[in-house]
């Protein structure tokens, strides 16, 4: 099979890794304010991990997510006695979400899918025009 | 081989080669994000020249001009063509290292994207006025 149709392999993996990574982001920023969960403790924030894997013909990876990590950083710790999920202290243990982290991520995300997309077009252009070959 | 082979087989080899390129292009875009990926390419005239070796031409068949004197310039590529490691996918030198281990740079990978697109273009143009030559040739007109 030609090559060029294994761009669309590629990126088509990238751009699907890519658009769960803005899953996981939007999951981080919706819940930026989760004090708690269904196992009682607060939310916390979730991380992709990516890795390449070979696709077709040598030395060619597409990309996977491996993984989905949890942020080990501890719990940001708020003073709201009158939260029932108040400590003793009056502390409230809130998600370890960082809300500037997430919005980097979230563009770095969106350009990276944006270069994909455009790579995939760019193979079929190219494709396009290798179909009009021999017509006059 | 015939004629008709000998006078297509450059571009068509050119344009295999550059498919491949592109392949792994794309494949470098799509990593960017992916830890201790390393960034691949290949040497275009070196891998150039192995594959027209392979498909029994030689690059001595590849359009370039005659040198009549010691001085001229050989631009028939089989003068320029590094000696050595041939058609191999090699490492991409990086020219900032980032934090997980990944060696690629979207501007360079971006720009020799659609440098190598232009140029698989440009081979396909050629070919089509060599097919363009040959059908007025058996026409006749």
């Amino acid at each position: 099979m030609s090559s060029l149709f294994n761009v669309f392999n590629i990126s088509g993996s990238a751009m699907n890794a890519q658009s769960q990574r803005l899953n996981v982001v939007a999951s981080n920023l919706a819940n930026v304010d989760s004090a708690t969960s269904a196992n009682g403790t607060p939310y916390k924030a979730k991380q992709v991990v990516f890795s390449a894997i070979p696709a077709g013909s040598d030395h060619v990876n597409a990309v996977k997510v491996d993984k989905i990590i949890e942020d080990q950083t501890p719990a940001k710790m708020i003073h709201d006695p009158h939260n029932p999920l108040a400590n003793a202290d009056g502390f409230v243990s809130m998600p370890n979400v960082n809300v500037t982290q997430e919005m980097v991520n979230m563009i770095s995300t969106s350009r990276a899918y944006q270069n994909n997309v455009e790579t995939m077009n760019a193979a079929k252009s190219m494709l396009q025009k290798t179909l009009t070959l021999g017509q006059p | 081989m015939n004629n008709l082979d000998a006078l297509f087989g450059f571009n068509q080899t050119a344009l295999k080669v550059r498919e491949q390129r592109q392949e792994l292009l794309a494949a470098n875009i799509a990593n960017s994000d992916t830890p201790n990926y390393k960034a691949r390419d290949i040497d275009f005239s070196s891998a150039l020249k192995k594959a027209l070796e392979s498909s029994g031409l030689d690059s001595s068949n590849s359009p370039g001009l005659a040198t009549t004197s010691a001085l001229h310039l050989g631009a028939n590529g089989s003068t320029q063509a590094a000696a050595g490691i041939s058609g191999d996918v090699l490492y991409r030198k990086s020219a900032q290292d980032s934090v997980d281990g990944n060696t690629v740079d979207g501007d360079v990978e971006r720009s020799q994207f659609t440098d190598n697109a232009i140029r698989y273009e440009a081979s396909l143009t050629m070919l089509k006025s060599d097919i363009k030559d040959m059908l007025s040739a058996i026409q006749g007109q």
